[in-house]
């Protein structure tokens, strides 16, 4: 449907880039840049909010970018998929961004590794950018450029401060990811000779009419590019070498939004391009290693943000097996699931973040006691990690019952193990929860002298606890990625001076936030579901999506 | 013949440097694929001479196909950058090309 409320649709990617630019201009004004990011974000959030309810009461909106009609154009569609992740990431961007303000700069020392470098709000700003370009965009080069926009921004944030550590794990995702944009840029070649366009709509109806080799041989190597972004099991080595070692804010806006984006395009090409069910089986061996490969992963790691990592990549294939279902039912599930996914995985990296400030530290051996002496902490951490273990009545829960009953649905064998395997990794997600639980939370506290001196040794710094930073080359390198951590120099002192360091309110309350709305998708899951539904409808019957596009064409004036 | 012939040396050479230790390698191995991959873009075009896509001007029977040229500029573009940037990154985190970072204690001298 096209209508005035058209105009709309490119913000969330104009916003971020103006935003970017401002930033980057103002980069010696901190004030500047936070309110140029905030308001940025806020108005991002309420146009994406506005074309949530228009695209559900009103139908799919569309833009042909510059005036030129799809053929020749690019069309920007939003229809519930891409207006649900809209809102969802731009909610939790906007939580992440407060509590990097609220961090603050953690030293004078402007290599420190604390988030609010100079060029922390400009390449969040063009992640952003790149993240909502995915989603609204109806031309697979356009997504592909997307794609590389969010990577490059990640790839800068991922190697804030230029500490060996960090360009160490930047490394291997860089080309990680570099490999699977050329698989995907490959895919496209080979797309566009096969049908003679990029535009998604179109390839709805072309694809369909290749032969049978040629269309899986597309289908299996767009996927291939998807999957190593989503990180779904045999291409998900990459990500717990590389997320944990960045900052707590960078962190959490990568396990929020990077492999949502993956999953995002998986099911617009399992919906929208490839909808029939010729690799779905595929697609559910893969879910289910993912989900087992990755839960036992994260029972076996000593740090929280390891073990985090691990989940993420674990709960990938929740989001999998609901579009490997091939039912209205395992889609909508699946979106729900991805929906709360992004906000509590965010949150979950965010608490860990407040431990890590707290305790200095965010290895199992070296915390304990912190739900005495750091209560707040506690239960903030308590509610998402509870939440992401599915225990009722959290989202979690819902998301996963959707899911289990699209699996008995379909009712084969191997629909049934994957049922088996889904509630299994859910129980062992708890137990590596709990075990997180145990130790640093209810644990009596361990006199932790590896810990308080990273602290002391960073200048009581520890922008995120890291504070590698080359300023302190000298002092020995904290690292945090590591399960073989000992403690080094035993300093004889107790964990009183650690239990002093306060976590500023600004952190606390952002991430308090971020916990409310989790919940609150519980309270909201009815509405929620009720959209999910509809836009999984409208997705397996693709007509929405076409017609829009198609529509848009006819109407379109070639600008002069 | 000539131009599958080329992306299959392309893309040879690059794996075989992908699989280099160095870094400085492995990017150039990047750059070899991606090469290869932005020639597999211009096969998908005619890739014969034809006339330049410009409306008005030329027949659009005898124009080439603008799409693929387009494509492969903004890869190019976007290739060249990552490029820059990971060759930063083999300058910055030297001491991950070829030797390996101890695992535990100092950082190694620069």
């Amino acid at each position: 449907m096209i209508d005035s409320f058209a105009w709309l649709v490119p913000l969330p990617v104009v916003l971020p880039l103006i935003g970017a630019g401002l930033t980057l201009i103002g980069s010696r004004d901190d004030r500047f840049q936070r309110v140029v990011s905030l308001t940025v974000l806020g108005l991002v959030l309420a146009a994406s909010a506005a074309m949530l309810v228009l695209s559900h009461t009103r139908g799919t909106l569309a833009v042909a970018v510059g005036g030129w009609p799809p053929p020749m154009g690019i069309a920007l569609v939003v229809d519930r998929l891409s207006a649900l992740m809209l809102v969802t990431s731009t909610l939790v961007t906007a939580g992440v961004v407060l509590y990097a303000i609220g961090q603050g700069r953690s030293s004078d020392d402007e290599t420190d590794a604390g988030s609010p470098l100079p060029i922390f709000h400009p390449t969040l700003m063009v992640l952003i950018a790149g993240v909502s370009t995915t989603f609204v965009s109806g031309d697979l080069f356009h997504v592909y450029v997307g794609f590389e926009m969010l990577l490059v921004a990640s790839f800068v944030l991922l190697t804030l401060g230029g500490s060996v550590d960090r360009v160490r794990a930047g490394v291997n995702y860089v080309f990680v990811s570099l490999l699977s944009s050329l698989v995907f840029l490959l895919a496209i070649a080979l797309v566009y000779a096969a049908t003679g366009t990029v535009t998604l709509a179109h390839l709805a109806g072309r694809l369909d009419a290749l032969p049978e080799g040629t269309r899986t041989t597309l289908h299996l190597l767009l996927l291939l590019g998807f999957a190593i972004k989503a990180a779904v099991f045999p291409m998900s080595g990459w990500l717990p070498d590389s997320y944990p070692t960045a900052p707590a804010p960078v962190t959490a806006v990568f396990a929020g939004l990077l492999t949502k984006v993956g999953v995002y395009a998986i099911i617009r090409t399992q919906t929208l391009l490839f909808p029939g069910d010729r690799l779905d089986t595929l697609l559910m061996i893969a879910a289910a290693a993912t989900m087992v490969v990755g839960i036992l992963g994260a029972i076996a790691q000593d740090d929280i943000k390891r073990m985090l990592s691990f989940t993420l990549v674990s709960h990938i294939g929740y989001m999998l097996f609901g579009v490997a279902t091939h039912t209205q039912i395992g889609l909508s599930a699946a979106l729900f699931y991805t929906i709360h996914h992004i906000v509590v995985q965010t949150t979950l990296f965010l608490v860990t973040g407040l431990v890590e400030w707290r305790g200095g530290s965010t290895s199992l051996s070296e915390l304990g006691g912190l739900a005495r002496t750091a209560p707040v902490i506690a239960v903030l951490f308590f509610v998402p990690a509870m939440n992401l273990a599915g225990i009722p009545p959290f989202s979690g829960f819902l998301g996963k019952v959707g899911l289990m009953q699209a699996g008995v649905e379909v009712g084969s064998p191997v629909a049934y193990t994957l049922v088996g395997v889904s509630a299994l990794t859910s129980l062992l997600t708890l137990y590596a929860i709990s075990r997180v639980w145990g130790r640093a939370f209810w644990r009596r506290p361990v006199s932790a002298p590896g810990a308080l001196e990273r602290v002391l040794g960073s200048g009581a710094s520890a922008g995120g606890g890291v504070g590698d930073a080359p300023g302190i080359g000298a002092a020995p390198t904290p690292r945090v990625t590591g399960e073989d951590d000992q403690p080094t120099g035993a300093i004889d002192t107790g964990v009183d001076d650690l239990s002093l360091r306060t976590v500023p309110r600004g952190m606390i309350a952002p991430a308090a936030l971020l916990v409310v709305v989790s919940v609150a998708l519980t309270l909201v899951a009815g509405p929620l579901y009720e959209v999910t539904d509809a836009a999984a409808a409208s997705l397996w019957e693709r007509t929405p999506y076409v017609d829009t596009v198609l529509q848009l064409e006819r109407a379109g004036v070639v600008a002069p | 013949m000539i131009l599958p012939l080329t992306i299959g040396v392309l893309v040879t050479a690059g794996v075989y440097l992908l699989t280099r230790r160095s870094m400085v390698r492995a990017v150039f191995g990047i750059g070899l694929l991606s090469h290869a991959a932005n020639l597999l873009i211009l096969t998908a075009g005619v890739t014969s001479f034809r006339e330049e896509p410009i409306a008005g001007r030329v027949d659009p029977a005898l124009a080439a196909d603008p799409l693929p040229q387009a494509f492969v500029l903004t890869a190019i573009v976007i290739t060249l950058a990552v490029m820059v940037l990971m060759l930063t990154m083999a300058v910055i985190g030297h001491d991950d090309d070829l030797r390996r970072a101890p695992e535990v204690g100092e950082t190694p001298d620069s």
